[in-house]
């Protein structure tokens, strides 16, 4: 780590105090996390692997997301997938069993969030090898996944009916950073005051560049719009 | 939750430091937060008293926190505003074209050492 420099380019600033000495840092508790992310990102590049950081609250829908846009990709691209959880492997091992694709389970040690660090550590457990896309199912927290960057090409978020359209409003962070956002349980939208306009609205609030797709996971309805841009997304970076 | 691991952050960068400047024994670390970073200071202190306590490094360290206030720049009448008061519209000129100038820091400020 760089100790502050000053404008003298002195390494480190010092100053006394009659009890205390006290050393400058000034530094950023994100910065290391970022250069990290930088350099997965580019490591990635290099061997052509695209990787989605998706997130969303406990309880969207994730998973069964995740089966129904592997079961759309898995012909199309070579993919593998890791889930970040607190504890338990039992997501890692539905989609193994739903779609027979790799599928990793990374445990966060209590931690809320996956950082970039976390992120490569797991991914040195999958074969990379002529994988064309990893999906990387984050910890399911609005909060603090969305303050770390995973090193991931691209974001998306999974906001379902019942949660309320007023997430974008309480979580703007989370909603500014991602590319997508797929609005899932289309199917209960009768019994929730749910209105998926002013849901769009409040998003494009803090992100007016994020694309916003109604799904229903159970059923599969919506779910190829989402695959398609995934799919899309990852031939035009493998391009660039 | 969140602020435990922001502590485990803080606990890395502070002992890199404490190892560049062979220091063998920190008494306080001052934090600047911005209003908006997201961190509720309360729990950050519970957390950080948890963890620092572990390390012998840190044992007793105090972590003093300066709040930097919220600032927002409104890019159609150029003023400036509070951001925890009127959030992102402008409260001079009603637009919605404006960004966050300062207010999500969280950033280490400076080490204590105890003066020997």
């Amino acid at each position: 780590m760089r100790i502050f420099e000053d404008q003298n380019n002195t390494k480190t600033k010092l100053s006394m105090t009659d009890e205390v000495k006290v050393i400058e840092i000034k530094k950023s508790i994100f910065e290391d996390n970022e250069k990290d992310a930088d350099a997965l990102r580019a490591e990635l590049k290099r061997k052509g692997v695209f990787l989605l950081n998706l997130m969303s609250s406990p309880g969207s829908g994730k998973t069964t997301t995740l089966i129904q846009t592997i079961g759309l990709l898995k012909d199309k691209l070579r993919l593998a997938v890791m889930e970040a959880d607190i504890d338990s492997d039992v997501d890692a091992r539905k989609i193994k069993e739903a779609t027979g694709i790799p599928s990793i389970q990374l445990h966060t040690g209590g931690m809320c969030h996956l950082d970039a660090e976390m992120t490569r550590q797991g991914l040195d457990h999958v074969a990379l090898d002529g994988l064309d896309l990893v999906i990387l199912e984050n910890v399911g927290n609005l909060v603090c996944p969305a303050e770390f960057d995973t090193g991931s090409v691209k974001n998306a978020m999974i906001l379902s009916v019942p949660e309320g359209h007023d997430k974008p409003l309480k979580y703007p962070l989370m909603f500014s950073i991602c590319d997508v956002v797929v609005i899932n349980k289309m199917d209960v939208l009768p019994y929730f005051d749910f209105d998926p306009e002013k849901c769009k609205e409040y998003v494009h609030m803090r992100n007016p560049k994020a694309q916003v797709i109604p799904i229903c996971a159970k059923t599969g309805e919506g779910v190829e719009v989402f695959a398609q841009w995934l799919e899309d997304e990852v031939k035009q970076w493998k391009q660039q | 939750m969140h602020e435990l691991g922001i502590v485990f952050y803080i606990i890395k960068d502070v002992k890199q430091a404490a190892l560049d400047n062979a220091v063998s024994k920190v008494s306080g670390v001052v934090m600047n937060i911005g209003e908006v970073s997201t961190i509720v200071p309360d729990y950050l202190q519970d957390c950080w008293r948890w963890a620092a306590d572990k390390e012998d490094l840190l044992k007793g360290a105090e972590l003093k926190i300066n709040t930097i206030p919220a600032v927002t720049y409104c890019e159609d009448c150029h003023s400036e505003y509070g951001t925890v008061e009127h959030g992102k519209i402008c409260p001079y000129c009603g637009s919605e074209h404006t960004y966050l100038l300062r207010g999500n820091e969280v950033e280490i400020k400076e080490i204590e050492v105890p003066n020997q």
